[in-house]
């Protein structure tokens, strides 16, 4: 096999956040998580979309809005091709991951629930993968039951086959937590779940920009994903959905482009993907995450994994050495995500200090409040890695905490 | 001095680790649990109060630096002061921490430490906390407040 050398100072150029300075110094972004910066392609495109494509789509028959068109259904195959989806009208374009749980919560298990039925999650979930299951919880009167996690920030799988039932009408999991880093074994949940008939929604917002995803090889029935942080728009999100379910499946929303003829007695649904997609959808979004896709496919997905594998150990080894430094999320299968505190500081007080020497990080619950409590913190400072970070990086941030002892003395 | 360096002065930091009337008050006439659901500071306030005045007052709870210290330095410039008085403070306090004019420095005193906040303006919440729960305990109210 041929390796080839990871040059993450050429990919660096291609990012033109990255080379700011903030209070006189070089910016070190680490929140990657919670967003990732735009490469120049993404940006070019978003350019000459609205200088000079700029047209609505499926509707107009001028040169634009035919332009728009072909773009837009092209932007749909690149998404089907990058997670392997086996037809691209099971690409639903929605505004994010948040909206994409949604949408599934409303219009395919919303319809199942009856009272006593049961939905199964995490103990490590995002707010956006536990609220929208207790809002149809609390229409439908059914229950929401949470798979626990143990102290490395793993979930035990022997409680998750446990909470398993008849009763399940859906499994919904994280496969990389954003708070911990944890990869959890989404192959694995899915066959314990088919094994009793239970649908799969894999919330795949941090999985995509850090590894390969093959939505047949894992067999999940739905998988969602935001643009903004696999380096595309922010707005534009995909909804990933066997078609046998979305054939089943009400419509989320009403209004133009999701029917095909409407009588005020009667209208009549348009076919998948479209009878999801009401309005005028964000089509430079759309496009935009296309631009996104075609950037990192480039590099390959599986050289960023190894890239930024490396990076996380470095980086565990480097902050281990720190004294009063505890790793929140010591998984054995953990993505570019270090999340800790220090008995020095508050994580808040870090954030600030931190920030003051250019180094972006976010300190807060990151969104997932439970783990939170599971940990017994208020909050953790997250360091999250991309691709575009390099080793100096983490030296960055090991300076920067330095400085915080030196306040906290 | 830099900016962090005016965030947290010797003062702010002594506060911090060795908090002032940080107990459970005995015989308190009213407690107010504050919270910021954003940072996951969590203080409650106790106040005695005879009359119009704040007899006794002290906290508990948890949260970061600048929100624990300005919760410790509160307690004791507040202690004796009419309610009406403890307000004015607060009021030049908040006009200090956002960097608005007209702050009376004879009504803050050593809260002066504190200026620094207002080149931080995601700090202010922090330094605020404890000064508006102890505003709903003064005002009678018994509940949780949060800053969001
Ligand atoms: C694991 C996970 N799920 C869902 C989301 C929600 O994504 P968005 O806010 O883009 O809808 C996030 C974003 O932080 C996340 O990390």
């Amino acid at each position: 096999m041929m390796t080839t050398v990871f040059d993450v100072q050429q990919y660096r150029k291609d990012f033109p956040a990255l080379s700011q300075k903030v209070y006189g110094k070089p910016l070190v972004y680490l929140d990657n998580a919670a967003t990732a910066q735009k490469p120049q392609c993404v940006i070019d495109t978003l350019d000459r979309y609205y200088s000079a494509e700029n047209a609505n789509i499926h509707r107009g028959i001028h040169y634009l809005s035919q332009k728009a068109t072909d773009a837009f259904d092209e932007a749909r195959d690149k998404v089907a091709r990058f997670i392997n989806a086996k037809e691209s009208r099971e690409i639903i374009f929605v505004r994010g991951a948040t909206e994409g749980i949604n949408l599934v919560a409303q219009s395919y298990v919303r319809p199942l629930l009856k009272p006593g039925d049961e939905i199964l999650i995490t103990w490590m979930e995002h707010h956006s993968n536990i609220v929208p299951w207790q809002m149809v919880a609390e229409q439908t009167g059914a229950k929401l039951k949470v798979t626990p996690i143990n102290d490395a920030g793993e979930l035990i799988l022997p409680e998750f086959e446990k909470l398993l039932s008849e009763k399940t009408k859906l499994v919904s999991v994280t496969h990389i937590s954003n708070a911990l880093g944890t990869i959890n074994p989404v192959k694995k949940i899915i066959q314990m779940a088919h094994a009793l008939s239970v649908p799969v929604l894999v919330d795949g917002a941090q999985s995509v920009p850090h590894q390969a995803v093959d939505v047949q090889d894992l067999d999940a029935d739905f998988f969602v994903f935001s643009g903004h942080k696999l380096f595309g728009p922010t707005g534009i999100g995909v909804v990933y959905g066997k078609a046998e379910h979305l054939e089943k499946m009400p419509p989320y929303q009403g209004g133009g482009d999701m029917i095909s003829a409407v009588t005020f007695e009667k209208t009549l649904y348009n076919k998948i993907p479209y009878k999801f997609e009401a309005g005028t959808p964000h089509i430079a979004g759309v496009i935009g995450l296309g631009s996104a896709i075609d950037y990192v496919s480039a590099i390959g997905m599986s050289r960023i994994s190894a890239y930024e594998h490396e990076l996380l150990e470095y980086g565990t080894r480097a902050l281990s050495k720190i004294p009063g430094l505890r790793l929140i999320g010591t998984a054995k299968e953990k993505a570019s995500i270090l999340s800790f505190v220090l008995e020095a500081a508050h994580p808040h007080d870090i954030g600030t200090i931190l920030d003051q020497e250019g180094v972006a990080i976010r300190a807060g619950h990151h969104c997932a409040m439970p783990v939170m409590e599971r940990f017994g913190v208020p909050a953790t400072v997250r360091a999250s890695f991309a691709f575009y970070n390099t080793h100096e990086d983490i030296d960055a941030l090991v300076r920067a905490i330095n400085k915080v002892f030196e306040v906290f003395r | 001095m830099s900016e962090i360096n005016e965030l947290y002065q010797d003062l702010i930091l002594d506060h911090t680790k060795k908090p002032r009337n940080f107990e459970v008050l005995e015989g308190a006439s009213r407690h107010v649990e504050g919270y910021n659901p954003l940072c996951g500071d969590r203080y409650t306030i106790y106040v005695r109060m005879e009359g119009d005045v704040i007899r006794d007052v002290s906290f508990q709870g948890s949260g970061c630096a600048i929100s624990k210290s300005s919760a410790s330095m509160m307690t004791t410039i507040v202690k004796g002061k009419t309610k009406c008085e403890a307000e004015a403070i607060f009021e030049n306090f908040h006009k200090m921490i956002t960097g608005q004019s007209g702050v009376d420095k004879n009504k803050i005193g050593k809260l002066e430490v504190f200026h620094g906040v207002s080149e931080f303006p995601v700090r202010v919440k922090c330094a605020s906390l404890a000064w508006h729960t102890l505003k709903a305990a003064l005002g009678g109210e018994e509940k949780t407040i949060t800053t969001e």
